[in-house]
């Protein structure tokens, strides 16, 4: 083989470039994301496992009721009744009132840009100075 | 190839199935596509067959204000600068429309107007000139035959079955303006530049200070098309448009007859068609065949 000396070093080099996202986060993991669950309401509108797996198939149910064929109240698994409303059921002060807390947790975590806030507003949230439950 | 019999007869049947299947629909007066479309709720066929897994979408709230056509009435007569500036900021402010300098990147949902824009074709030199100052208010028509729903692609713009408003979902309009260029009255605006920036992002700067003044009704995103909903969001609970409640209000207090007046088209005895059976009343460019849904007392 000619020049085998610098194909090899070659490859290992461009081999340990490939693979640098890997050793390079190896041992120091980002943090897992810390989602805060509402204090005030123990339920969903459905189970927390389902709510984990297919919320985004939930909001589109939601988005394209209330818009498209003006239903606008979901009943809940519980026979609760709900308003579809991503601002302003689910985001209400009594349950996942702070965005940055719940969503951007795991969508941070997972690198998901969800298109929601570009027109639904997300509740306001004071700067946290203190870990405070006020809100 | 000679045709048999068997084959003959496989043909004719085919044809007499093709070409049955208009008149037999047209006969039933409903259209395959429309029957689906109602049995499905407005849904798609993936949507309803989720649908029955999970638990379907609630019905519509008791409170909500139904109607089979909703419809309003200008009375332009009643109208003066106030109240129609007051009509058109309290629209603004419950939809969280922006206030923009720049005329290029204006939003309108419901605008003052002179006569001679409003009636381009009843326009002449001798009209009364109290008519040429007076403000007409402007807005979608939410036509009964609207253009801006043929032509988009997405059907992001489309017209509500159960009550003809037309309306827009954000989510799905992709800014082409087809809907804009097919509007005959200039109903539609188009957000150039992102309307109320969130915190943190480039254009928030040129903002500064600035809120979106309902918190909990959505504003828009740059690169989508917006109009005038006849206030769906409000009527579902239970309350009249925000341009004709304050109308009326201001309206009382001057002792005049309403100004802006809606109701149900449908409805022998609602309020807008004792209005259109007692009055005269026009509206704007019906040589188009869009059916507006506002009417003008002028």
């Amino acid at each position: 083989m000619y020049d085998g000396g610098k194909i090899i070093a070659g490859i290992i080099i461009g081999l340990l470039l490939l693979t640098f996202p890997i050793w390079y986060g190896l041992g120091r993991a980002a943090p897992k994301p810390d989602v805060k669950l509402p204090v005030k309401e123990k339920e969903c509108v459905e189970p927390k496992a389902y709510m984990k797996n297919y919320h985004m198939q939930l909001l589109d149910l939601w988005r394209d009721s209330t818009v498209r064929v003006a239903k606008r109240s979901f009943v809940a698994f519980n026979g609760k009744k709900y308003e579809m409303s991503l601002q302003n059921t689910c985001m209400s002060a009594d349950c996942h009132a702070r965005k940055t807390e719940f969503c951007d947790q795991c969508h941070n975590y997972t690198g998901v840009v969800p298109y929601c806030w570009d027109c639904h507003i997300p509740p306001k949230e004071e700067p946290k100075k203190k870990p405070e439950e006020k809100h | 190839m000679a045709v048999n019999r068997r084959k003959f007869l496989k043909i004719g049947g085919a044809s007499i199935l093709a070409f049955g299947a208009r008149p037999a629909a047209d006969a039933l007066g409903i259209s395959p596509t429309e029957w689906l479309d109602e049995k499905l709720g407005g849904f798609t066929i993936p949507e309803t067959l989720f649908h029955l897994f999970r638990k379907p979408a609630g019905s519509v709230a008791g409170e909500a204000l139904t109607a089979k056509r909703w419809a309003m009435v200008v009375n332009v007569r009643a109208l003066d600068e106030e109240i129609a500036e007051a009509c058109k900021e309290a629209c603004h402010r419950v939809h969280n429309v922006p206030e923009i300098d720049n005329p290029k990147h204006e939003i309108k949902w419901i605008w003052q107007e002179e006569y001679e824009h409003v009636f381009p074709g009843q326009q002449h030199e001798h009209v009364d000139d109290a008519l040429k100052k007076l403000p007409f208010l402007v807005m979608c028509n939410h036509c009964f035959n609207p253009p801006c729903c043929r032509v988009c692609p997405t059907k992001a713009t489309f017209k509500r079955k159960k009550d003809g408003i037309v309306l827009m979902d954000m989510h799905r309009c992709i800014g082409c303006r087809f809907c804009m260029a097919a509007c005959p009255f200039g109903a539609r605006s188009f957000n150039w530049i992102i309307p109320w920036p969130r915190a943190g992002a480039e254009e928030e700067r040129r903002f500064k200070g600035k809120e979106p003044p309902t918190p909990d009704y959505p504003t828009r995103a740059k690169g989508v098309v917006e109009k005038c909903n006849f206030c769906a969001e409000r009527l579902a609970k239970g309350k009249i448009p925000a341009c004709v409640e304050v109308s009326q209000e201001l309206c009382n207090k001057k002792g005049r007859e309403p100004a802006l007046v809606f109701g149900d088209l449908e409805d022998p005895d609602s309020e807008v068609r004792q209005l259109l059976r007692s009055r005269y009343s026009i509206r704007r460019k019906p040589e188009l065949g869009s059916n507006p849904n506002v009417y003008y007392i002028v």
